[in-house]
């Protein structure tokens, strides 16, 4: 059986990435950020996930308007860095893992959560960079990895609760599906960040800490904040913060604590991390 | 009945909801165009003839003629498309933030070194000139 072992969380900075393609990790603007991260490097190492569901949002990438999915799951084989305007990042393909997936679609649906499913499209670096954070640069990644992708550039996003939801729909799905595989839950984006208008560049390090603290030990109350207090506290881009619900409804109630980091700033925004597993 | 926008009160902030996004489609898929590079070497070549080719409203070519980002997210741009112009241009999304601040780049980064900007004075409009946008 397969079963859903951990949950990472990260944001998911294009810089970050910029940073990481060209060689700049040691400088001293970006050591900090990638110290956090060592952790990580080294537990996942040891855990070998056969499969990442790695939640994240599109960002005018594969996404124009010409279709606006709210929850867009991928069963695809195969998915390509995307060229959001400077050219694809220098990383491997992303080799999905269409048979799980296709159950995963099948499961959530008849659960009532109406996903898109993709079978064609490029990622960007809302999926690429959570990958370069864990594995580094290796010449290919070293787990299938199943994209979902969530609206948060659109507003409204779903709600926090029904994001919630899905990762409980999301482990049922996983745990019904037959052959022994590890899988693993991330939720990406954020923290605090506004990248628009003349409040950009706002940082509010007491909501997301406070965040952080809720989505290990009250997730139910978490999920039940409401869009405006993301917009209006953590920026008009904070609200990706969402995503994380997702990863932490697919996880017991009770969850072990392994990391957590925070620094801020990368680039415009504050950057959390951390490693959950089930109790 | 109108709908509930209880973020139409927070300064400095474009919120792209459906009603935006219907008035900023064409600024946003000219934008997304951007993403292949033969059309970003046709608008680095003739910019206007490459907006003429888009129905967009003056108002909105004009504010990318200007590159004032502003000005396109008022008229329905969002930030995410809009990264598309400032990317074939060679600006990262910190320079193009603090283009958007009326802060210098050196001011921008220097704040957000220093913690970024404090939601004090800045999570409602009435509270503008008690804190600091």
């Amino acid at each position: 059986m397969a079963k859903i072992t951990a949950g990472v969380a990260t944001s998911h900075v294009p810089a970050i990435g910029a940073a990481i393609d060209n060689g700049k990790t040691e400088d001293d603007y970006w050591q900090p950020v990638f110290a956090g991260y060592e952790y990580a490097k080294q537990w996942i190492a040891e855990q070998k996930p056969d499969v990442v569901i790695l939640v994240y949002n599109d960002h005018a990438s594969a996404f124009s308007l010409d279709l606006v999915p709210t929850f867009a799951l991928g069963t695809g084989e195969k998915y390509k860095p995307a060229d959001e305007g400077w050219g694809p990042r220098p990383v491997p393909d992303v080799f999905g893992h269409p048979e799980l997936a296709s159950h995963i679609a099948h499961s959530v649906i008849t659960d009532n959560f109406d996903l898109t499913i993709v079978n064609t499209m490029d990622v960007d670096h809302g999926l690429t960079v959570p990958l370069s954070l864990m594995f580094g640069q290796p010449n290919a990644w070293p787990c299938n990895i199943i994209p979902l992708a969530v609206n948060v550039v659109l507003y409204p996003p779903p709600s926090g609760q029904r994001c919630y939801d899905l990762g409980k729909a999301l482990r049922k799905a996983v745990e019904s599906f037959d052959e022994d595989l590890n899988v693993q839950i991330w939720g990406t984006g954020g923290m605090s960040h506004q990248l628009q208008g003349p409040r950009a560049g706002l940082i509010n390090q007491e909501f997301d800490n406070d965040f952080l603290d809720k989505l290990v030990n009250e997730p139910e109350a978490q999920a039940k904040v409401p869009h405006i207090d993301y917009v209006r506290e953590a920026g008009s881009e904070g609200v990706e913060l969402v995503m994380w619900l997702i990863m932490r409804g697919a996880l017991n109630k009770e969850v072990i604590e392994k990391h957590r980091f925070y620094h801020v700033p990368a680039s415009n925004t504050a950057v959390g991390h951390m490693i959950l597993e089930n109790k | 009945m109108a709908l509930d926008k209880p973020y139409a009160d927070i300064p400095g902030t474009t919120i792209f909801d459906a009603d935006m996004a219907r008035i900023g489609f064409h600024i946003n898929q000219f934008s997304m165009s951007l993403m292949k590079a033969e059309n970003r070497e046709s608008f680095i070549a003739d910019e206007r003839a490459y907006l003429d080719e888009w129905p967009m409203t003056e108002d909105q070519k004009q504010a990318v003629l200007d590159r004032d980002y502003n000005r396109m997210m008022s008229l329905g741009g969002n930030v995410y498309f809009l990264a598309k112009i400032f990317s074939t241009d060679g600006i990262s999304f910190q320079q193009a933030a603090a283009s958007m601040t009326g802060m210098t780049q050196p001011e921008y980064a220097q704040m957000m070194l220093d913690g970024g900007r404090s939601p004090e004075g800045n999570r409602y409009k009435n509270e503008q000139g008690k804190g600091k946008v």
